[in-house]
């Protein structure tokens, strides 16, 4: 016992450990900023920011922590999301049946996929995870019944036990809030937890893994399940946040935002992918109305993020006040 | 004599045309440490990958502990307690020296399909792993992370993860690969400690090391067993003296 | 499902694998021998594209317009690399997707900025308008021929560059194994300059040549990349050869299924069902056939890395 508590590893303590309560902080205070500006509109920014972290912090996790890069995390979004609208198109709206549907599903692709995009490594496993990801999204676009390319509208938010308490914007923030801090901490828990370790090892170096006695394979594919339920669960949401759903959640394009995202935030901290959600969402917000052409300002920024700041925004805090500390 | 550990009969390894491993047919007795020398290319890190599971023998059968494992993948022959180190390097070097070693603990004891609580704060994980750091001489470094090790106390971190697993068969290919005098002349010590504790199969290129620590040596050249037996007698074979150890005995 | 229908749409999907292979072909060797995702390659096939407009616009000569969209497009690409791109080479894979991901963005924006949103056409050379009489009541249009010739023509001399030549040599030592090539002390900074160049034609003559046949507008160059990224995983990063045969088996696998997709599913389920499902069974087609390949050969038809 003595000797546990010698060796653990010493931390220096860091302004960023406190960083995650800050973020917290500031969500869960946001609405009532937002009561003394257009409230619905920002109340609206910042639960798409919330929703988008959640989907963001599931691909930091795998892709932060397991080395697995996914370019086609939208998919799970999409069927998330399309699982609210379809079951809602045949008048389920309870959310005690609808979530638990959207992560069974997202779950279940995420098994069968993830069977065969694990077989293959780095660029391959990139190019396969972006395959699956237009799969998924040819497939919603031909679904005639429920709007094909044109996506269907909800009729109402997600109900509870015949109530609707989602349908006031503040309490539904704070649902969205809840579920953001739920996936937050579980990811959290399950990168320090012995199946992440493992998890983390297989990143560093599966032969040696597979030396040891672990079958990394499984391993990863758990993980993946996860990334996608958490997926999944921002899917859920997001159908619920716009009313609507469509095969647009699941573009390619919509895969390179998240990656984004991730390396806005910096990479493999979790936290940063809500940074990072928020910098992209904020941003994309602020620079469109300034011009319609914002991606002219937005597209060389990504340019100069990845050539001059390595580690994202949280990179960039621990360059500023690891230097603070030292001067 | 007991079973033995490990047996390979008849096995073959080519690549392309070349024959790496040609009918090499061994066995290791329980407690026995057997070293196999060879120059250069004759196909030892090979035949250890073989058995480890990394590379699928041709034709032949491995035998462990009465298993045939041929067909097994490493990770599953890892769980039979076949335990290996690397000729070059092969740690996690963003992972501190315990926390090497205690994964491979952790492989051995319980599940690791546990999604919560931090297992590096685990004593049952804990307590093994800085044992094995100990018996390598590495407890001091415990908490350095593996990129950070100088090359020989990686040398003994690699062999603090195989110690971990506890082993019925630890694979050595060659543990003082790169090292210093001094550092080399640790690992001896630290290999005679374990000698008797371990089956183990050596692989190694200092002959001063391999004649003081082995029971039976083989000699490996162009992928066949020239000789095989104890020290003495291996060092007395006139084939083995042409063909190997001639001048490096002189 | 008539059999001269089967002709014309195997004709069409030569031509789509063409096109693919001439896109294909500039992102495998850049992919194999610098190790290196450029998302952005597809843009460069709309620039050709809409240079070749402009150019046309001016000059009224399409042979012209294609030689100067060609020029146009190497220096911009060159300028690309020069300033962005070399600077991707030794960074990890997320990092050249978000640049190059960045790149897109910009240069769809301002290829609407430029020329406008609205699509615009390039007409077909006046001596290769027309159709041509293949088989007896078969009519083919002339210049569909003309791009599966000059694909096929590129492809050939893209093989002889590429096996009798010292730099494609080079190329194809540095698909294999890029530490190799470097201690042969080549300059590898310019060999990486001349593939990407060659690349970077390549996509552009493509979008030249299928400018009279599609409509030109931002974002097309966008859902050939992803194609272009199956073909090459297919066949195996940095192959030719696995980019030619993956192509030419993605181009007729595409058209043919979507042709024939709901005749097909006619003869199992009643039309209805078979002409909802019919569709997106065609569009996920070649995604099912990369998963497959992938499945069974994890690095392609035609591995060139490794051993």
């Amino acid at each position: 016992m003595t000797d546990t508590t010698l060796i653990a590893p010493q931390r220096k303590p860091h302004a960023l450990e406190l960083a995650p309560v800050f973020i917290f902080l500031v969500l869960a205070l946001a609405p009532v900023a937002a009561a003394f500006g257009p409230e619905t509109y920002l109340l609206g920014l910042f639960t798409r920011v919330m929703v988008f972290a959640i989907a963001a912090l599931a691909l930091d996790f795998i892709c932060g922590y397991g080395g697995l890069v996914s370019f086609g995390h939208a998919a799970f979004v999409g069927i998330g999301a399309y699982s609210v609208g379809i079951l809602s198109a045949h008048g389920v709206t309870d959310i005690l049946i609808s979530l638990p549907v959207a992560l069974a599903a997202s779950a279940i692709f995420a098994y069968l996929t993830g069977t065969v995009c694990l077989r293959t490594k780095s660029v391959y496993f990139i190019m396969i995870t972006l395959a699956f990801g237009q799969m998924v999204y040819f497939v919603a676009g031909s679904l005639a019944p429920y709007g094909g390319d044109d996506g269907m509208t909800l009729q109402v938010r997600s109900t509870l036990l015949g109530f609707q308490p989602f349908k006031n914007d503040r309490v539904f923030y704070y649902a969205v809030l809840l579920f953001l801090l739920a996936a937050y901490l579980a990811c959290r828990a399950i990168v320090a937890s012995r199946f992440g370790r493992v998890f983390r090892g297989a990143k560093e170096n599966p032969v040696r893994m597979a030396t040891i006695g672990y079958d990394v394979f499984k391993y990863q594919r758990i993980a993946y399940v996860i990334a996608g339920m958490i997926g999944g669960l921002a899917g859920f949401l997001l159908a619920n946040v716009v009313e609507f759903v469509s095969p647009a959640y699941m573009s390619w394009q919509r895969s390179g935002e998240l990656i984004i995202m991730v390396l806005f935030g910096g990479i493999g901290t979790l936290y940063g992918a809500i940074v990072g959600a928020a910098a992209f969402l904020l941003l994309e917000d602020g620079l469109g109305s300034i011009t319609e052409n914002w991606k002219l300002i937005f597209g060389p920024m990504l340019v100069l993020i990845v050539l001059f700041a390595r580690g994202g925004v949280v990179g960039l805090i621990e360059r500023l006040t690891g230097r603070a500390g030292r001067g | 004599m007991a079973d033995p550990v490990l047996q390979l009969t008849n096995l073959r390894k080519s690549f392309g045309g070349l024959v790496v491993t040609d009918g090499v047919t061994l066995d290791i007795g329980a407690g026995e440490l057997h070293a196999v020398i060879g120059p250069n290319g004759a196909g030892k890190t090979t035949l250890i990958n073989q058995i480890s599971g990394l590379l699928a023998p041709d034709d032949g059968a491995i035998v462990f502990n009465g298993t045939n494992v041929t067909a097994l993948p490493s990770n599953k022959r890892a769980e039979l307690g076949l335990a290996r180190s690397f000729q070059i390097t092969s740690v996690l070097p963003k992972f501190s020296a315990l926390e090497n070693v205690a994964l491979a603990v952790q492989a051995r004891s319980g599940s690791s399909y546990k999604f919560a609580g931090a297992a590096a704060r685990e004593a049952e994980l804990n307590d093994p792993a800085f044992a094995a750091l100990e018996e390598v001489g590495l407890s001091t470094r415990a908490d350095v992370l593996a990129a950070h090790l100088s090359h020989g106390e990686k040398r003994a971190l690699e062999l603090a993860i195989a110690l971990a697993m506890q082993p019925k068969l630890l694979l050595l290919d060659e543990p003082m690969a790169g090292t210093g005098h001094e550092e080399g002349a640790r690992l001896v010590g630290v290999l005679q400690r374990l000698k008797g504790r371990f089956s183990m199969l050596l692989v190694e290129h200092d002959m001063n090391a391999v004649f003081a620590l082995a029971d039976r040596i083989s000699v490996l050249t162009y992928g066949r067993i020239l000789a095989s037996g104890a020290p003495a007698a291996v060092r007395a074979d006139p084939a083995v003296v042409t063909a190997y150890l001639g001048d490096e005995l002189e | 499902m008539s059999l001269s229908l089967l002709f014309v749409q195997t004709l069409n999907g030569l031509q789509f694998g063409v096109l693919l292979f001439l896109i294909a072909a500039g992102l495998t060797l850049v992919f194999g021998v610098m190790d290196f995702i450029n998302l952005a390659h597809g843009v460069q096939y709309m620039l050709g594209a809409y240079l070749a407009v402009m150019f046309y616009a001016l000059t009224g000569n399409f042979l012209v317009a294609l030689v100067l969209a060609l020029a146009a497009a190497l220096v911009f690409g060159l300028l690309l690399e020069f300033v962005v791109f070399r600077h991707l080479y030794e960074r990890d894979h997320l990092e050249q997707v978000i640049a190059t991901f960045g790149i897109i963005m910009f240069l769809n924006q301002g290829v609407k900025v430029v020329w406008g949103a609205a699509p615009l056409s390039l007409p077909i050379p006046e001596m290769l308008s027309g159709t041509i009489v293949l088989m007896p009541g078969i009519l083919y249009p002339v210049w569909r021929l003309v791009i599966i010739g000059s694909g096929l023509g590129v492809g050939l001399i893209l093989y002889l560059l590429v096996t009798q030549t010292r730099v494609g040599m080079l190329v194809r030592a540095g698909a294999t194994n890029a530490r190799i090539v470097s201690a042969l002390g080549v300059d590898i900074r310019r060999l990486f300059m001349i593939v990407f160049g060659f690349g970077t034609m390549l996509a552009a003559f493509a979008g030249v040549m299928i400018a009279p046949i599609l409509s030109v507008e931002p974002g097309m160059g966008d859902g050939v990349l992803i194609l272009a990224f199956v073909v090459i995983v297919i066949g195996g990063i940095g192959s030719m050869r696995g980019a030619f045969i993956a192509a030419l088996l993605i181009g007729l696998v595409d058209t043919l299924g979507r042709s024939f997709a709901i005749d097909i599913l006619r003869l199992v389920m009643p039309p209805s069902p078979a002409r909802t499902v019919g569709p997106a069974i065609a569009s996920m087609l070649i995604y099912v056939l990369m998963a497959l390949v992938l499945y069974f050969r994890p690095a392609g038809l035609f591995p060139v890395r490794g051993r």
